[in-house]
Order: structure tokens, then sequence, then C-alpha cells
């Protein structure tokens, strides 16, 4: 049976962009894996592996900091021809402050917009006003402040940085140490301590109430920068993010296919530790990775954005 | 029956786990994550959450959940949000269905991408005896409910007629998102049709029941 419109059971029209709607999709996201692909044959070996969304990209992380230069927004057109070769969310990154970049990636109709430290920021002072666009917005931090200024100016969701590109999750394990650390420190704080730690960590009192209250983050906070091993993204899970991004960790490594697929394997079973090692056999070597304590002060992109 | 609160289990495999799990303890049940096949001994209903329907139907298959699932359904009320609708639906277009319980025809992402997600409200008598509260309805590149065959009988439509939640006996799906709202009617109205389904006696044993089914 065709189902025939029968009509006025509702009293109200649609309300597109709300914060409830934006956030919304990123709570739908949680448990899963957000993977890097520059070409729409990787979005489909992600979308196989059981990837949740993908992330379109000109050049993975580890490759915009081996090439040098400025690295911007993708070309419009690949982005396109990923979205339209996957079913799962589309999301691109746009500079931090780059607000026309933002606006483009709204008009190609991408699921969400990254304002991201990966890219060569275009702002040194602002970020994007993200209230008034449309498509939701993830952002990155490193500490409980800078989350809470994404979302004071419109983040939908939250990624902790790490150091992309580096395979190394020591950065993205202090990141998120360091934003639950804080909740956990607001958590014991009485009622009249709260207007001075807003004030020592920069963030817009009524969301430090409101993350007090919640005891999380009022948006869904993903971990990046770094994951390469499955093992690596049950680690972000079990010290409490909500999912995890996995940039240049799957498509440098040796076997992308089976890699992508045991991170997501790994990601939904994070505290089963005999699921783990059964998805950790045999996948072949990791991204080589660089080390972060190597890394020069001027090459750490997580300093980017403030 | 055992006393104490119903013990609801919710696919815990991706997706919004955490807000059924909250709006479930607010009416009254006790939330029970269902990762493994194991884990659904003792429930008395699941919920088969929103997230990514491909990433969920791909984990349930490489862990073997789809049979166990199939077989709960058969004997116990199930409630599909989203892509849970997806996970039950008969039909789902060019691809086999996943669980394939329940009488219904889904469309992927029909409502279009994240720029066309949605908030409305909705009047659903079915929840609620003389419901004059409209309910808030949250749409995430939702899934569109296309046909409704066989006991499956539609229970809420958008203004243009668009049918958006269903209900065949024990089983319930909607295209929408109440667990990521305040408003725990939906959750309340599905503890309603599990504590119906214990009065009607449950079956025996979950494997005697589902013998004669096709799957």
């Amino acid at each position: 049976m065709t189902i025939e419109p029968t009509g006025n059971q509702t009293i109200t029209d649609r309300e597109t962009g709300t914060d409830i709607v934006k956030r919304g999709l990123a709570q739908m996201l949680k448990g899963g894996v957000i993977m890097d692909v520059v070409t729409p044959d990787q979005a489909v070996i992600a979308e196989q592996a059981g990837a949740v969304a993908v992330m379109a990209l000109e050049r993975v992380p580890a490759d915009i900091r081996a090439h040098g230069g400025v690295a911007r927004m993708s070309d419009p057109g690949l982005i396109r021809e990923i979205m339209a070769a996957v079913s799962i969310p589309v999301m691109a990154k746009c500079r931090i402050g780059h607000f026309v970049e933002a606006q483009i990636l709204e008009a190609i109709g991408v699921d969400y917009i990254d304002e991201s430290e990966v890219l060569t920021p275009a702002d040194e002072r602002y970020h994007v006003a993200k209230h008034k666009f449309r498509i939701p917005f993830v952002c990155g931090c490193r500490n409980l402040g800078e989350a809470l200024r994404r979302i004071g100016e419109g983040a939908a969701m939250i990624r902790t940085k790490g150091e992309a590109g580096t395979g190394d999750v020591v950065e993205a394990v202090r990141h998120a140490r360091t934003v639950l650390g804080d909740i956990r420190r607001l958590q014991t704080l009485p009622e009249e301590e709260l207007v001075a730690f807003a004030k020592e960590i920069g963030a817009p009192l009524e969301l430090v109430r409101e993350t007090r209250a919640l005891g999380r983050l009022p948006v869904v906070n993903f971990a990046a920068g770094g994951i390469a091993t499955p093992a690596d993204a049950a680690l972000m899970m079990q010290l409490g993010v909500d999912g995890v991004f996995v940039g240049s960790g799957i498509f440098k490594s040796d076997d992308p296919a089976r890699r992508a697929k045991a991170i997501v394997e790994a990601t939904a079973h994070f505290d089963n530790a005999e699921i783990l090692a059964k998805v950790s056999e045999n996948l072949g070597a990791p991204m080589t990775g660089i080390n972060v304590s190597r890394l020069e002060a001027g090459e750490r992109l997580a300093e980017r954005g403030w | 029956m055992e006393t104490g609160p119903i013990k609801v289990g919710i696919l815990a495999l991706q997706g919004g786990v955490a807000e059924h799990a909250g709006s479930l303890r607010r009416a009254g049940a006790r939330p029970v994550a269902v990762r493994l096949p194991e884990h659904l001994d003792g429930l008395d209903a699941l919920i088969l959450p929103g997230g990514e329907s491909t990433t969920i139907g791909k984990l349930a298959k490489r862990f073997g959940l789809l049979e166990p699932l199939r077989q709960f359904a058969a004997v116990r009320p199930v409630w599909g949000t989203c892509a849970g609708m997806i996970l039950l639906a008969r039909d789902i277009g060019a691809d086999p269905p996943l669980l394939g319980v329940m009488d219904i025809g889904v469309r992927r992402n029909a409502f279009g991408r994240q720029a066309d997600s949605f908030v409305t409200h909705l009047l659903v008598p079915e929840i609620e005896e003389g419901a004059t509260r409209p309910f808030p309805a949250v749409f995430i590149r939702a899934p569109q409910l296309v046909a409704a065959s066989g006991r499956a009988r539609i229970i809420a439509r958008l203004a243009d007629g668009t049918p958006v939640a269903a209900r065949e006996g024990r089983l319930l799906a909607t295209a929408f998102h109440p667990e990521i709202t305040e408003d725990d009617r939906f959750h309340r109205y599905f503890l309603k049709i599990i504590s119906q389904a214990g009065e009607t006696g449950p079956p025996e044993t979950i494997r005697a029941s589902s013998a004669g089914e096709n799957r």
C-alpha cells in the first residue's frame, strides 16, 4: 500500500538550522569514526569500512605537513564528487576565520564544516561567527576554555585537536585529558567561584554553568590528531570522548580498507580487550608517523586558533 | 515476571545511545547497552537508536547480531528511531533489508542533506489519549517512510501528509528523534507497548516462537 497524504495534523512549519538540529547530527555520529579522504574512491572505502562520515580534503594532514605552503579549502568540485560517491555525511574544512570559504562550503551543501587549524589560518584574531550558518560547524580545542569559546561562537560539535598528521597520539591524549579534567575540576567548584573560573579560562559564564550542570560539554566531543591504530581509537574512547576522527592514519597505512574497518570495530567495542586484540591482528604497517616531541614550535598545528 | 523496572536494551554499536538511556531513565525504565548477542538475554524490549545505518548495519553483521536481533523482534517490543527504523524495515530500496522484520518501506536520507534537517511539531493522538500538546519532532538527515502494509499502520504525519511514524503490534518506528528532546512521551508510549506485550504473555522462549518465522 502506498501512503496517500492526508494532511493537517501538524501545527507549525519546519525550522532548519536550529541548535538542536545542528547538534543533533553530531549526536548521531557518536561512537563512530570520521575519516579523512582525498578521492571519491577513498570515500567509498571509508563508507564500506563503516565510517559514520568522511572529511573531504585535497591532502591529508601528513601531506600538508610534508608539502608546506598555504593550505586552503579544498576544490568544491572534488568535494561534490565525494558527496556524490557516498550516502554518509560529508564534512569539509575551511580556514580559521575564513567565513567566505565557510559560505562556499554551505553553498555546496556539505553536512558539517570543520573550521580547522590543519589549514593555514586566515585570521589571527577572530574565528568565524558560526551561528549565522545553517550548516553546523565542528571546531578544535585543547582545553575547556577554547571549547566553550568555540561553542559560544556557534560550534555544534567539538574535537580535541591532538597533533594532526603525526600518527602520534600523545597530543590527542593531552588535549582530551585537559578538557575532561577541566570539567571535573569545574564540577567541584562552589557557585561563588564560577565567575572567576569563567574569567580564568576565558569562557562565557552561561556555558560554564551549563557544562557544570551537565558534567560534560554541551555538544558532542570527538578526539582527533594522531590516532593511527585501533588501540589508539579505543584509548580515546576509554578516556571519555564521544568518537574519533582519523586523518592520515588510514590512507597513509599499508592496508587502508582493513585498518579502517578495524578502527571502526575498535571504536564500537572500545572496552572489550578481547575484541580489540582480535581486530588489531595482521593490519600491516601503520603510518610511519612523526614523534611530536621532535616538532619545532612553529610546526605544531594545534597552536593555531585561540 | 520478575519485579523491578522494565529492562530496555539499546543497541549500542554507534549513535544516539546515551540520549535514549536518559529518556528511558526519566520514564522509569532501566536502560541496558547491547553490543553482542548475549547482551539481549533477560531484556524486556529493545531500542534501535539513530546513528549511521550503514555503520550500525555493518557492525551488527560483523558481530553476529542480525539473526539474534530478528529473533528478539519476533517476540519482544522493538522501537527503531531514524537509522533504527531502517534496520526494522522490510523494504529499504535497492539494498537488501537489514533486519527486515516490519512491514514498512523506507528510503534513506530522503529528506535531504543536513541543510534540510528540521524540527517541527506534531500532534500524535496515538501516544497520549486526548493529546493536545504537540510533540517536538527532530528530523536529522532522516529516512522517509514510504509505505506501510499488512498490520503496520501510520501513527504520525507531517502537515503535508508525509508519514513519519508507524506501529505494527509490538514494533514501533519513528523517522525522527524523540530521544534528543526533553519530551519523553514517546518513551512512555513505548513502555506502555512493553507492559501490554507483557500482559498478553510473552512466548515461552524466543527460540520456540521464532521457529515459524520465515527468516
